[in-house]
């Protein structure tokens, strides 16, 4: 690192430039971002060598979208000086909290609406729609379990009632109410804890009084195969999920309102704050202010589809969006 | 949200090609071979120290019931038990013991292997005929002069055709290993499932491993044991 | 020892899962695992014996394919099951009908290999005698080759019982749901649904091996059993092809 000391400094230099060409900030709204301090100067991570003492290990979920987030969050406080370490593809919400509250891990992204309702029992009735909301619930409920929600992402990445086209045609479906009278003929494939998930199998069940001839647990890797193949009927899939489009899946509008806002927010234990200083939040904030939904789906999509690894893409977008030089 | 702000380059996905497709594509396999590199080590690691450690302690037995007769069934029963048990079922069943990694992992696939190598051990020695035995004796050889000069030795092709099903058995469970949490090939297949090349390169190279030590054990058994390429060979 | 006794406990008593919203554990949902890993375990080896004895009788009584038959275990045993399951997945999809084919792949070859060693080693006079005495070709396998081999046949069969049995519980990677689903999912039953699971699905591949065993040696005809040492020793010395195969 030390010999591209002038490559760095002349890319924040090109970075200043274009930066101050665009001048603007991000301002969406209910994303709850603290960002009125941004100097026209730079959004370059900036390396503080005071940060050396502090060991981070970031985990995430087990699917592309998780393992891409935990990339860029390692990677950027790397370049801020913090010692970093990686404990990506723990598996589901359920176990990357027991590791995050146990110590194994220092901090990994998790999505408001998944945590209200899988750590903090919500039930679909009481379900905010507003992701402003959503994001304040969700931070108090981890401030009760001494985990701090860091400032969420602009992107949401909910889950989706999914079905092909054919079958949309098919069967006339737009909504998800729409499956009623239906579903009792169709196969539901999902992840392994879908079947006891409010926002998934449950959910279905409970609010829109859904009941499928069978449900089929697979693989979340593997919840568009399932449709392409013809082997479900229908699937839970994300919305950043770059195979929708490509597929031409069509999904089901949430008129019922199933499912919260899923923004993803990074979780990190109260100890950690106090230590890793001012920089954690800071380059936190540096880096989710690029993560918008066109943008994650772009990434997911270099894994999936381009079939990178999360680590060259983690890096791609921190050099893209100018936040680490070189 | 400004656009500009979003300075990430956005790829237009038109056109469909083999990666795309979750195709089967030798170009993107010869480009990407690194990514089963380290896997690819880890998995040897975990089969020859399996198999180092399962030998040693299988030999060791095989040449004590050798002399005490009565230890043959109950050391069969035993390992034919661990033998028995699936590898999954046995990482697991170790998790309270062991916890995760490579040591739970290894405990698992070294239990297998002990069958295999202490039966053949024995059947080798037992194969050795009484006219040898004999003859050595009667050039005035001790028991253990016996045994390494003369035994042993002639028992090697048996021990051999163990090691090789031994390594080619553990090579195919170490493709488990990942459940805990020892790494492998195993973990790569699974890190992308759906995509043909992946699959087919990851397990490719899996069969491969199990083909070269099989291959290698092989030979080196014709090399330390000249006199047997003049039998039918396997 | 604490954890052991949970799982136990597990077996038998059924309780809410640890994330709510389902029932686990309790011999009734143990079982329906248990019915769904023998069922598929079962429809596997039932049609890779369709394919394979009647393929190894033919063999070993023509003398023809030796180098397959006998190197079909050898190849058969490098290929990891997970490899294969991976391999169909990616290729045709998830399923009961597309993972029953791949295990069935992997049952074949030892019961190949048996089937045809099984006839090669049928004492050449009685065949010999059996034809003097105007048997066809057929009848010759039924009547001589095939009960003097079912010995062997029975030890492939045990073999690849043991081996399906063990692959199946990785079937919920294929999306079946049988006694894997535990282990592999572990959030949704619970460390000690696991550590159940785990004990029963080794229970199972044993007492396979038990149930199995004993019926070979049943059809062992007198004649061939052994005095003292085992009965696998003086075969495996007998047949220097066949070696027991390993399990998944």
């Amino acid at each position: 690192m030390r010999r591209h000391r002038w490559l760095m400094l002349l890319a924040l230099l090109v970075a200043a430039l274009a930066v101050a060409g665009c001048g603007d900030d991000d301002d969406d709204s209910g994303s709850g971002n603290a960002g009125s301090s941004k100097e026209q100067s730079s959004s370059k991570i900036q390396k503080n060598d005071k940060n050396a003492s502090t060991k981070l290990t970031i985990g995430s979920k087990n699917f592309t979208e998780q393992k891409v987030l935990g990339e860029i969050y390692a990677q950027a406080l790397q370049a801020a000086g913090y010692g970093v370490s990686k404990e990506l593809n723990l598996g589901d919400e359920k176990t990357a909290l027991k590791a995050l509250e146990g110590g194994d891990i220092s901090a990994y992204p998790e999505y408001t609406g998944t945590a209200l309702l899988s750590f903090f029992g919500y039930t679909a009735d009481k379900l905010p729609s507003d992701e402003g909301e959503a994001f304040d619930l969700a931070k108090a409920g981890f401030e009760k379990k001494n985990l701090t929600a860091l400032p969420p992402t602009p992107f949401v990445s909910s889950n989706e009632v999914a079905v092909t086209k054919e079958t949309a045609d098919k069967l006339g479906l737009k909504k998800i109410s729409d499956l009623k009278g239906k579903s009792q003929d169709l196969t539901l494939y999902g992840s392994p804890e879908c079947r006891q998930r409010l926002d998934c199998k449950l959910g279905l069940e409970k609010v829109y009084g859904l009941k499928f001839k069978k449900f089929v647990p697979v693989d979340i890797a593997l919840r568009h195969e399932v449709l392409k193949k013809g082997q479900a009927d229908v699937s839970i899939v994300f919305t950043t999920d770059p195979q929708n489009k490509r597929e031409g899946f069509v999904l089901l509008e949430d008129d019922k309102g199933m499912f919260p806002p899923y923004n993803s927010t990074l979780v990190v234990r109260n100890d950690v704050i106090e230590k890793a200083g001012p920089d954690l939040a800071k380059t936190v904030e540096l880096v989710n202010k690029n993560l918008t939904d066109e943008v994650m789906q772009e990434l997911n999509a270099r894994v999936d589809i381009d079939k990178s690894t999360p680590e060259d893409v983690a890096g791609e977008y921190l050099k893209e969006t100018g936040l680490i030089g070189g | 949200m400004s656009p500009l702000l979003a300075q990430v380059e956005i790829h237009q996905r038109t056109q469909d090609s083999c990666v795309s497709d979750n195709g089967l594509c030798p170009s993107w396999i010869v480009d990407n071979f690194d990514r089963y590199v380290d896997p690819f080590f880890q998995h040897v690691l975990l089969t020859v120290v399996a198999m180092a450690i399962g030998f040693v302690i299988s030999f060791s037995l095989a040449l004590v019931a050798y002399r005490r007769r009565w230890l043959i069934n109950p050391v069969t029963q035993v390992t034919g038990v661990l033998y028995t048990i699936p590898s999954i079922a046995a990482f697991f069943l170790l998790l309270p013991i062991t916890g995760r990694g490579f040591l739970t992992a290894t405990i698992a696939l070294v239990s297998y292997v002990l069958l295999i190598i202490f039966r053949n051990v024995l059947t080798g020695l037992d194969n050795v005929p009484e006219e040898t035995k004999d003859a050595g004796r009667g050039m005035g050889l001790t028991d253990r002069q016996l045994l390494w000069r003369v035994e042993v030795p002639l028992a090697l092709p048996e021990i051999m055709a163990g090691l090789r099903i031994a390594a080619t058995t553990t090579v195919g469970l170490a493709t488990l290993a990942f459940f805990a949490g020892a790494g492998g090939l195993g973990e790569q297949i699974f890190a992308d499932i759906n995509f043909k090349s992946n699959v087919v390169t990851a397990g490719g190279l899996a069969v491969a491993l199990a083909a070269v030590l099989d291959g290698a054990i092989l030979l080196t058994q014709r090399a330390i044991t000249p006199w047997t390429r003049a039998a039918a060979s396997r | 020892m604490n954890q052991f006794v949970d799982a136990i406990d597990f077996i038998f008593s059924e309780r809410e899962s640890p994330a709510g919203g389902a029932r686990v554990g309790g011999l009734a949902k143990m079982w329906e695992l248990t019915w769904e890993h023998l069922q598929l375990s079962a429809a596997s080896i039932a049609i890779a014996c369709a394919i394979a004895i009647p393929l190894g009788l033919w063999l070993g009584h023509t003398g023809r394919g030796g180098f397959l038959a006998i190197n079909a275990s050898n190849v058969g045993r490098a290929v990891p099951s997970l490899a294969l399951i991976a391999f169909f997945v990616a290729y045709i999809g998830v399923g009961f009908t597309n993972l029953t084919l791949a295990l069935v792949l992997l049952a074949i070859p030892p019961i190949l290999t048996n089937a045809y060693t099984g006839v090669r080693q049928v004492d050449r006079d009685s065949v010999d005698s059996a034809r003097g005495m105007g048997m066809t070709g057929a009848q010759v396998v039924r009547r001589v080759e095939l009960p003097l081999a079912l010995p062997l046949i029975f030890g492939g069969l045990r073999i690849s019982a043991v081996n399906v049995v063990a692959t199946a519980t990785i079937a919920p990677l294929a999306g079946v749901v049988t006694l894997g689903d535990p282990i592999i999912n572990v959030n949704t039953y619970g460390d000690d649904g696991r550590l159940a699971a785990a004990l029963v699905v080794a229970l199972l591949a044993v007492v396979t091996e038990l149930v199995l065993g004993a019926v070979q040696r049943a059809v062992t005809p007198r004649g061939l059993k052994l005095e003292g040492g085992g009965r696998w020793r003086r075969l495996a010395v007998a047949m220097p092809h066949n070696r027991r195969e390993a399990p998944t």
